[in-house]
């Protein structure tokens, strides 16, 4: 059969051979013009491009920020602001696939402060050391920088942050309450007389329901992880949380779309005249004064309500810190253009346009800050006091553990419940556990 | 498929039984059709059996991205970790739950939108497109509209519910909208590939039905389904292996909160946000396992054919 085919095909193919040929070099041509472009790319002659990687900012301070430190290079290098999913879970996961993959085209990243530990124990971010550790410790605040702290080394360098305080409604409560204990009973009274008296505090199962546990912890006295991150230290400050966080949820206080809330539903409902307190960050005060300015009146803010009467809280910080990739193609200019990026003018900037709470203590007392921060200065004092979330490379499974299981925060048993946050952070630490 | 009926042929007709007494020619032939084929075979090795591989490979190490330094060969303990966990069995039966209903209720809407397009006189063809209009839509679009359309104060499906209800956060109503838009997707589908099978049934078995006394139900049931069912079973085969693997719409829809995750969001979770290499591929690997005991199902128990290689009147 073969040899029929082929006697029958051999006529074709000769009188097709001159045509095939064309054919053949049209079919090659674009093929090698693919080649040569891809090869092109690399051997560019202008200045170093220096890939910043950061949340969307709508503000446009963050892209002013980038403008301003290409125009300080003096023409080296131009800084490009490359913009993050929304979410922090969408941004870490386009951070982590990249550097998994070792991309090299990564140079600034704009790292959440509960992923240090975990990008520097994988090896994806450069250490800061010498003058460059110098110029990034100066002036900064002590708890930002222990977030970028790991196993003695820091590893970032803290460009914003954020801490929540105590926002209630002077003309229904005339002093605002010191400890949770008090607040409760506060909001119990006003809900006899009939009037608002709902506490706000984020309470769906997500990163916000671990921040509020772990503050409760903090403020108690006690820890999640022990000092070495390699165990779970819980114990009997970690009860007390969960009985305040269940006492809460099972008292008049409790809003009932708690399960559900994040920190945005807290301020719609504060907003609409419900709630008597609100635990939130100071996003909502500009918020308030553009949409109730009749509630705005007599919207106070307070220090955040501790857990014990001698002991003031630990409010437990947000933020995002400048961290140099390990593949970069240009780490010394990189460790330069973060220290830019982070210096006094771009954060103040950062600060009034885009309300982003500046790290170095110096802002705080500058007055264009105060006039759009009134409460700058308990802001500080809540950063000089706050804590920071368990630092360990594992952080997502703690998280996803303790918010699973603290959620809906009624049907929290305090001692059941804090022993299986212990059993599954102890799998967690060994890598040992599945993550629902 | 053709290539099977072109080597067979030969075979029959120039040599017996033995398959050694083939003559030369068949065998340059036979050759011939296996190079030709090779590069297609070597793509598709690349391609699917080397991931596969692969997530074998991981699957017995315990390596954790986040701890490189610590990774090391632990054997079977993975699946031993995955299989006694209760996440894993949660997602298992939300799974296998999602899985049942959403084709059960496609099979009987896709019998019935067959049905439609079958008999439709006038505008057959607008009316095909218009019902394949759902299945066009990228998933994770049709998601993200769902998503909108269920979130309360926003949402113009959330407004008819009482007030204050978030359906997407408690486990039931999640799931009841998550088969919703399964369902919503996927039926134009059943129903193209019942429409082929209901394209066979003779006309004249049915009149001959008509003749009979049979009525239109007796009808369907008795002589339309039976002669349907090769193509049924093909259909069914697709979407239950598409149904397990479900991902996007519970990506969109609840991010497998609350009690609503299916296998491939918990694989999803463990890879990359525990980046979990070790525990991520076993449970890959046992999601591949569930997907193949399916189609053996399917193919072996129930007697469906793939498409093309029907033997004679099967």
């Amino acid at each position: 059969m073969a040899w029929k085919a082929r006697a029958a095909g051999a006529p074709a193919a000769a009188s097709a051979r001159p045509a095939g040929r064309w054919l053949r070099a049209l079919v090659t041509l674009p093929l090698i013009a693919c080649l040569l472009a891809s090869c092109d790319s690399s051997s560019s002659s202008g200045p170093a491009t220096v890939n910043w990687y950061n949340f969307p900012d709508d503000s446009g301070a963050l892209a002013g920020a980038a403008a301003n430190c290409t125009r300080a290079s003096g023409g080296r290098y131009r800084v490009v602001y490359n913009r993050l999913p929304r979410t922090a879970d969408g941004q870490r996961q386009q951070l982590v696939r990249r550097l998994a993959a070792r991309d090299d085209s990564l140079d600034i990243l704009g790292l959440d402060v509960t992923w240090a530990p975990e990008f520097a124990e994988a090896d994806w971010i450069l250490p800061w050391t010498g003058a460059n550790r110098r110029r990034a410790t100066a002036g900064t605040l002590e708890v930002p920088l222990d977030t970028a702290t790991w196993k003695g080394r820091l590893y970032a360098v803290p460009y914003n942050t954020n801490t929540q305080l105590l926002w209630y409604r002077s003309d229904l409560v005339p002093r605002p309450p010191r400890t949770w204990a008090e607040m409760l009973d506060m909001a119990r009274a006003l809900a006899e007389q009939g009037k608002p008296h709902y506490i706000e505090i984020q309470g769906a199962q997500y990163e916000g329901l671990t921040v509020w546990f772990n503050t409760l912890v903090e403020s108690a006295g006690g820890s999640i992880l022990n000092r070495t991150a390699t165990a779970p230290s819980l114990g009997p400050p970690a009860v007390e949380a969960a009985t305040i966080m269940r006492d809460l949820a099972t008292s008049p206080a409790a809003d009932p779309s708690l399960p559900n809330q994040m920190e945005d539903q807290n301020r719609l409902a504060m907003e609409s005249g419900t709630a008597a307190f609100e635990l939130n960050y100071p996003f909502v005060y500009p918020s308030m004064k553009a949409n109730q300015p009749e509630l705005f009146k007599h919207f106070r803010w307070a220090a955040y309500p501790g857990v014990d009467a001698d002991r003031p809280a630990k409010p437990t910080i947000g933020g995002i810190d400048l961290a140099v990739a390990a593949y970069s193609r240009h780490p010394d200019y990189a460790f330069e253009a973060a220290l830019c990026l982070r210096n006094r003018q771009n954060q103040l900037a950062a600060a009034l346009q885009g309300g982003l709470p500046p790290t170095l203590r110096a802002i705080y007392s500058e007055k264009p800050f105060i006039k759009s921060y009134p409460f700058a200065a308990q802001v500080l004092a809540a950063l000089e006091n706050a804590s920071t979330r368990p630092k360990t490379p594992a952080y997502q499974n703690v998280s996803i553990a303790i918010s699973h299981t603290l959620s809906p925060p009624s049907a929290i048993d305090p001692r059941s419940s804090v022993a299986t946050i212990r059993d599954q952070i102890e799998d967690a630490l060994e890598s040992k556990g599945l993550i629902p | 498929m053709s290539s099977d009926s072109s080597t067979t042929a030969p075979q029959k007709t120039t040599a017996p039984a033995d398959p050694k007494a083939l003559s030369e020619g068949a065998r340059q032939e036979r050759r011939l059709g296996w190079l030709l084929c090779a590069p297609a075979v070597v793509v598709m090795l690349a391609v699917t059996a080397y991931p596969i591989g692969y997530a074998v490979y991981l699957s017995l190490q315990r390596y954790d991205l986040r701890f490189p330094s610590q990774a090391s060969f632990v054997g079977l303990s993975n699946y031993g970790a995955v299989l006694s966990s209760p996440f894993w069995w949660e997602a298992f039966w939300v799974t296998l739950f999602i899985t049942v209903v959403s084709v059960a209720v496609e099979l009987a809407l896709g019998l019935a939108l067959a049905v439609v397009m079958h008999r439709t006189i006038f505008g057959r063809g607008t009316v095909r497109t218009a019902i394949l209009v759902p299945y066009g839509i990228v998933t994770v679009v049709a998601a993200f509209s769902w998503q909108y359309a269920w979130t309360p104060d926003t949402g113009y499906l959330a407004a008819l519910l009482p007030a204050g209800d978030a359906p997407l956060t408690e486990q039931w109503p999640a799931l009841g909208l998550i088969i919703l838009a399964e369902v919503w997707k996927t039926t134009p589908f059943m129903a193209l590939l019942l429409l082929a099978g209901l394209a066979l049934v003779p006309e004249e078995t049915l009149r001959a039905a008509m003749v009979d006394g049979a009525s239109a139900w007796q009808r369907f049931t008795r002589v339309t389904l039976p002669l349907m069912k090769p193509a049924i079973l093909v259909a069914l085969l697709f979407r239950t292996l598409d149904a397990f693997r479900v991902f996007d719409s519970i990506y969109i829809l609840t991010s497998g909160a609350h009690g609503t995750g299916s296998v491939s969001i918990l694989g999803y979770d463990n890879l990359f946000t525990a980046l979990n290499l070790g525990i991520g591929s076993a449970i890959s690997v046992l999601v591949f396992i569930c997907v193949a005991l399916i189609a053996f199902a399917f193919i072996k128990l129930f007697g469906a054919a793939a498409p093309g290689s029907q033997e004679g009147g099967r």
